[in-house]
This record gives C-alpha cells, structure tokens and sequence, in this order.
C-alpha cells in the first residue's frame, strides 16, 4: 500500500489509461525504447530514429528544407485565417484586404502571410543552391531531387494564384501579363506554335476562347472567374498538390540514406 | 444454447442446392471477365476525366459582350475620338475625313492604357510616355508598332456594330481590309 504512494507523478501518469491510449508505450528510457517512440508517432516517424553525427551541423544544410516547410506551416495557418474574412469576388477582394490591415484585430495577419510567402520562395530557391552546390542531387538521391523541381513549381504557382488575390492594379495587370504567355503554349495556346495546324478546315480549335490560357483564367480576360479560380487553386487544389509530393520528398530523404552530409 | 446450432443447418442445405456446376462460372472465365471489368472500368475513369477536362471551360462567360453596337454613323463627328466606349469596351470610336474605325486601347508598348488628349490631338500612354496620332500610328516613345483596330461593320439595324474578336494590324497591311473600317 505504502509502495503505491511512493510513486512519483510522473510515474502515476505513466500508467494512467489516458497516458497509455495516447503514447502507447512507457517514457522511453533504453535506446530501443527511444527508437519505437519516434517510429510509433506519426507526427515523428518521418524523422530518423538516430541521427549521424554531420546531421547536426547546421552549416551543411543551413536548414534550409526545414525552413521551406516551417515557412509553408506558417502560411497555412495564416492562410486560413485570412479565409474567414476575405471574400474572392470583384466587388469585394480588394475591400477586404483593406479590411483585414485596417480593421481586423492583429491587423498584420496579412502582412504575415505575405512575409513568409516572399520569404518561401527565397527559401526554397536557397535551398535548390545548397542541394546543387553540395551534389546532394548525385545518385540514389536524383529522384527526390525530381520531386524537388516538382515543389519548388509548386511554390511559384501558390507565389503566381496568391498574387491575384489583393485585386489590385498590380495583381490584374501581374496575372494579366503573366497569364498572356500562356498564350504561347505549343499547340495548346491560341498565339503558339502548331496551334494553327489544329484545325478543321477554316475552323480552328485553339482560340482565344478555347485554349489552355481560356481553361486557366475561366474567361477571355482576368476577371470575376479568374480570381475565383485563382483562389481554389491557391487555397485547396496545389496545397493539396505540394503535400502529396512533400509526403514523399520528406520520406525519400531517409530511404535514400538520410539527410546529406560532407562526404 | 440449441438454436445456433439449428441455424447451421438450413445454410448447409442451400450449399447442397447449388451443387450443379453447369450454372456457375468457369475459374478461367473469371479472369476473362476481370479483363472486361478493368477495361470499363478504366473507359468510365477516362471519360470521367475527359469530361472534368471539359469541365474547365465554361459555356457561358460573365464579361462584357465581345462585339457591340455603338450607334448610327451620323453620331460620330468628322475628325473626332469617341472615348465612351473606353471604360466598358476597351476602344475608341475614331472618325476621320472618310471613314469610322474602332481602335483598341491596349498601348503596344507594355499593354497600359493610354488616353486622348484632345488639346495634342494624340493618344498618350502614362506608364512610358508612348504617343499615337489619331489614325493610330505611334510617333512618338517606346511603342513599336501602331494601335490595332478592331472588325467593325454595320447591323441589320443600320447601327454600326464593333467585333472584338478580330483584330487588325497595320504593319501586317491588315488595316486595308474593308472590315478593318467603315466608309463615310
């Protein structure tokens, strides 16, 4: 009876039902016990079980993967938070962001979004430098230096539908500008090469109203739909993009053997 | 406790009622209907794609009208711009000694938006100070080719109707085709 009260807090939470249901096992305290506590989490798991030495030598790295997804963590949370106000029509877009800098408590929820957006971008370009200056992108590891590209696409084109949003003179005139390349496109846009040779007799397929720039902008013209558009793609269709290919960049990193390190 | 074991009994007879093997399937028949199912069912996934690809592009836009009438050819002045038409249609109404012609409002230097000034008698760009004369022909800043004028021509109402649809270039000689301005 004595024994019981002789244990620590610390001990008694340890074999509470509540403690056990979460964390499964005991506070780990052998190596293997720490080991099966980083693979059972699921939060954890994706991390190595142990760490090489060079791993911890933050001057190889710079870190810089792990600040592009902090970044991307950071803009998320942000970027729901700013969805409860803002409202992605014409007659609204712009009064809203006005309103979430001028009237909205903590009124740099905006400013920090578009922060971290600037600096992501940064960021992840360091981070492509590093890997080429440092051949981390030799084999086994060309295939995750793939998914990289991949993401760091991703991140101009969350950058590119992001900047629409305000519906300001810069943000039409950005995304008009930038959407005419589309234009370009072989065979797929109105103005590309080989688009011509896609028709029917006089009738051509590719037009200003039906090419690959038309499917982007939902019209002829950035417009209502265009930034309707622009606003799913950037909040729900490449999030939800990048973190398929971030699941697999960050578990590719162990299965080709774990974070690069000086050779 | 006895009546699980009575409830087997009616299942093992159901077992024996459909002993005659003529009516089930073949084992081999099996993978040749495996091969049909994985056919449709990657026809139906195909066409569910080719439709959300369709999906995209809308059937009906929420923009100005592409091509619009602007009235009858008594409105417009001799040696006059209609600037009106600017803000909704993105082109000026220019009449000059013989004809009407609608000229598009996108600066061919950088794509800004210039403005008349009736007092120069040109069109001058505010982003890098481009100039064009009132036919459309650039003279001045960074512009390197003239406005675009746009298809214009006269309804079944007598009203003269300005089609967006169809540009013309002057430095492509486009600007001799009869669509590309209106006699007067």
């Amino acid at each position: 009876m004595s024994d019981k009260n002789d244990k620590s807090l610390l001990e008694k939470m340890e074999e509470s039902q509540v403690w056990k249901s979460i964390i499964r096992s005991g506070i780990p305290r052998t190596r293997r016990q720490r080991m099966h506590a980083i693979l059972g989490s699921v939060f954890l798991h994706l991390h190595p079980a142990r760490l090489p030495k060079h791993a911890v030598k933050v001057g190889y790295t710079w870190c810089m993967g792990g600040l592009s997804f902090f970044l991307f963590v950071n803009l998320t949370i942000t970027g729901i938070l700013l969805m409860f106000y803002y409202r992605p029509t014409v007659e609204y877009a712009f009064t809203d962001i006005i309103d979430l800098s001028e009237q909205v408590p903590l009124g740099i929820m905006r400013e920090l979004h578009r922060w971290a957006a600037h600096s992501m971008v940064l960021i992840v370009w360091l981070h492509m430098v590093r890997v080429f200056m440092t051949g981390s992108y030799k084999p086994p590891r060309e295939f995750n230096w793939g998914i990289g590209v991949i993401l760091m696409v991703l991140t101009m084109l969350l950058s590119f539908t992001g900047y629409l949003l305000p519906w300001d003179q810069l943000a039409i005139w950005a995304v008009t500008v930038g959407s005419n390349m589309a234009r370009a496109t072989p065979f797929l846009g109105n103005e590309g090469p080989g688009a011509a040779l896609l028709a029917i007799g006089d009738i051509n397929l590719v037009h200003v109203g039906s090419d690959v720039r038309f499917a982007l902008l939902g019209g002829r013209f950035v417009g209502e739909a265009t930034l309707l558009r622009f606003y799913v793609l950037h909040c729900i269709a490449i999030p939800f993009v990048a973190m398929i290919f971030m699941a697999v960049h960050f578990w590719r990193i162990r299965k080709d053997g774990g974070i690069s390190g000086p050779l | 406790m006895s009546e699980p074991k009575n409830n087997i009994a009616p299942r093992a007879a159901v077992g024996a009622v459909s002993k005659g093997r003529k009516t089930t399937m073949e084992r081999r028949s099996f993978f040749s209907w495996l091969a049909v199912g994985w056919i449709g069912f990657a026809g139906v996934t195909g066409g569910f794609f080719t439709i959300i690809l369709r999906y995209l592009f809308p059937n009906v836009l929420f923009e100005p009208p592409q091509s619009f009438k602007i009235g009858f050819p008594d409105k417009f002045a001799p040696n006059s711009v209609d600037i009106s038409y600017k803000k909704d249609f993105n082109a000026w109404i220019v009449r000059d000694d013989e004809s009407i012609f609608a000229l598009s409002t996108v600066c061919t230097h950088l794509g800004c938006t210039p403005n008349w000034l009736a007092t120069d008698n040109k069109f001058k760009c505010p982003c890098h100070g481009s100039g064009f004369r009132m036919t459309g022909i650039h003279f001045e800043g960074p512009a390197p080719r003239p406005l675009e004028r746009f298809k214009i021509g006269v309804a079944d109402d007598g009203q003269i109707l300005v089609d967006k649809t169809k540009s013309y270039k002057w430095e492509k000689g486009e600007w001799e085709n009869k669509d590309s301005f209106l006699k007067v």
